[in-house]
């Protein structure tokens, strides 16, 4: 089967960092706001290089989305950056209203999403952002796996006319995605060929998946595991594909089940191909303070849980 | 430039319209869209600079954005006969398929509307953002909006009010429609806000006062003088005080006909105090 090396781990967040770098100096007309976090979000290169396109705008989130929203009128592309929380909940009507609703080309980064905010624990930790964001019509969703693949995303969202999410993360993870790839969105990218079960993963889970499918491959199993990098539009056409050829499918996403990618997998399959599907995620639950492994660990989102959940949905084809 | 009596002649015609277009669908706010007449004529008629035909992006003109969004009659009318989109389309508010939807949006593409409003204590942020945009575009104009003064509850009026004076958001003049009256009752009873000049104040804005925001003269001298306090490093405040449900006697110094529209009889009432001027659509 096909292997992926890690060249080096970095965080997610620095993908973004990067990617709003190189946008800085490619397009003028990419403007970029923050909500107190800079150095959270690695937006330091950008106000350095060009400060007359940043905006401090203080802790004050939705007077950022908003701000975001009247810049384009003009033709700017706004990035917000804050941390996942701050950026959906805190300003979901924001968002509806003054984004979507509106049709504004708004491009809402978040980081720290999910557990892997760590010690900060359940107050920062949103595992709901991906089911607030894809409600919203017109919304495109889009959770990254890697450093490589985050700047690749940064970058084709300014070439895409729209409002649109862009969720990644804190800590350091396997950097293991091509850095010159061309980051398609609504294009799912499939990483190992198998015909026992397909693994669907999003986000931090990715890896975890291909780390899932090498300890199965040494029992046995022919796992295709799929990176879901963009949660919407999804990618029907390459799941059916998948899941005709295995008939059962494990969803991986560092995410509550309810509302999150697993959901959308299942709608798809229940419309057009019914399939077994077991959810790996966090079972309707807030998070809580500890590093990032043992959260992942404790709320079973890791490759140990993707096997066993890989394990079990095979069993019930 | 139309002069005064012709401004007064349309704005005798919008509230012909505002109360025909609420009556017709039995719902809408006529109250605080009555008030606002005068406003809306002078800024369209006369102290904005408008280009002739609608894009977006509204480079190389002054641009408004409408925050209390429930004031759609008095938008969509004024927007009408400003020449943006057919007046007969005024007949299809708030009916299905329409574009003059109960509150204003750009989803269904009503030319002049550049963001939706309606959920309220949104648009000080929006017309912040546009300003900053003319501003990176090196555009002179300037940008003005309209707020409720029962919306200025909403706490994110005042994260952008801070916003503004913070970062020298000095081409925005934004207006405050101050009636005194929201849904449950007057302002002073529902949640009092104290001294919202003050406020303002302290917050760093310039502030203008028109004390009679339902008297054309009255309001195109105070936003004239609004406009040249542009430019100067400070963002521009205008508190216009007017009469809900003005020019209609019994809407009048009232909440009750924030958001219920006349029936029959009085439609025939309200539409014998103000005469038709220039056509009904």
């Amino acid at each position: 089967m096909k292997t992926y090396t890690n060249t080096g781990s970095k965080d997610t967040r620095s993908g973004f960092g990067a990617g709003l770098t190189e946008l800085g100096q490619t397009n003028e007309n990419v403007v970029a706001l923050c909500a107190d976090l800079i150095g959270s979000l690695k937006m330091d290169d950008f106000k350095a290089n060009h400060p007359e396109r940043f905006f401090q705008v203080g802790i004050a989130e939705a007077n950022m989305i908003g701000l975001a929203a009247g810049m384009t009128i003009g033709g700017k592309i706004p990035f917000t950056g804050t941390f996942a929380n701050f950026s959906t909940g805190r300003v979901y009507d924001q968002i509806r209203q003054s984004v979507a609703y509106s049709g504004k080309n708004v491009k809402i980064c978040a980081s720290h999403a999910g557990l892997t905010l760590g010690e900060d624990g359940a107050t920062h930790q949103i595992l709901e952002d991906i089911g607030l964001m894809k409600m919203l019509p017109e919304m495109t969703v889009i959770n990254t796996c890697d450093y490589n693949q985050t700047k690749a995303a940064t970058i084709a969202l300014a070439k895409h006319d729209g409002p649109a999410y862009l969720r990644f993360g804190r800590p350091k993870v396997p950097n293991f995605t091509p850095e010159d790839q061309n980051f398609e969105i609504g294009k799912a990218v499939q990483l190992t060929e198998g015909t026992d079960v397909t693994i669907l993963a999003t986000g931090h889970l990715v890896w975890e998946a291909l780390e899932a499918a090498k300890s199965l491959h040494e029992k046995g199993i022919s796992a295709e595991v799929i990176n879901i990098h963009t949660i919407k539009p999804l990618d029907d056409k390459a799941i059916l594909e998948s899941v005709a050829k295995t008939g059962c499918v494990v969803s991986a996403e560092e995410h509550n089940v309810i509302g999150g990618l697993g959901e959308s997998v299942a709608r798809v399959l229940s419309q057009h191909k019914p399939a077994p599907q077991e959810f790996v995620g966090t079972q309707d639950t807030f998070g809580e303070s500890g590093t990032s492994d043992q959260l992942m660990d404790k709320y079973g989102l890791n490759a140990k849980a993707i096997i066993n959940a890989s394990e079990k949905v095979i069993k019930r084809k | 430039m139309p002069n005064t009596q012709q401004l007064q002649d349309l704005t005798t015609q919008v509230r012909r319209d505002i109360l025909r277009m609420v009556h017709k669908v039995n719902s809408g706010h006529p109250g605080g869209s009555l008030g606002c007449a005068e406003f809306f004529v002078s800024l369209y008629q006369d102290i904005m600079d408008r280009n002739d035909t609608f894009d977006m992006d509204g480079i190389g003109e002054d641009l408004f954005f409408l925050s209390n969004g429930h004031i759609s009659p008095v938008y969509y009318s004024v927007l009408a006969r400003s020449g943006y989109f057919p007046v007969d389309e005024l007949n299809t508010f708030r009916l299905l398929n329409s574009r003059l939807q109960g509150h204003p949006t750009t989803h269904d593409g009503l030319p002049g509307v550049r963001i939706a409003s309606g959920s309220l204590g949104q648009g000080f942020s929006v017309a912040l953002g546009a300003a900053q945009s003319k501003k990176l575009n090196g555009d002179n104009h300037l940008v003005y909006s309209l707020h409720g003064d029962g919306e200025l509850q909403e706490g994110q009026n005042w994260e952008g009010i801070m916003y503004a004076a913070g970062n020298k958001v000095d081409n925005i003049i934004s207006t405050i429609d101050l009636n005194g009256q929201q849904i449950d009752g007057s302002t002073d009873v529902v949640l009092p806000m104290g001294n919202i000049r003050a406020k303002f104040e302290a917050f760093g804005w310039t502030v203008v006062d028109i004390e009679n925001g339902n008297d054309i003269t009255a309001v195109l001298e105070g936003m004239a003088k609004a406009k040249s306090l542009t430019g100067k490093g400070k963002p521009v405040c205008v508190l216009l005080k007017t009469i809900m449900g003005n020019g209609v006697d019994f809407m009048m110094h009232t909440h009750a006909w924030h958001g219920k529209a006349p029936n029959d009889e009085q439609l025939a009432e309200g539409l014998a105090q103000n005469a038709e001027t220039l056509g009904d659509y």
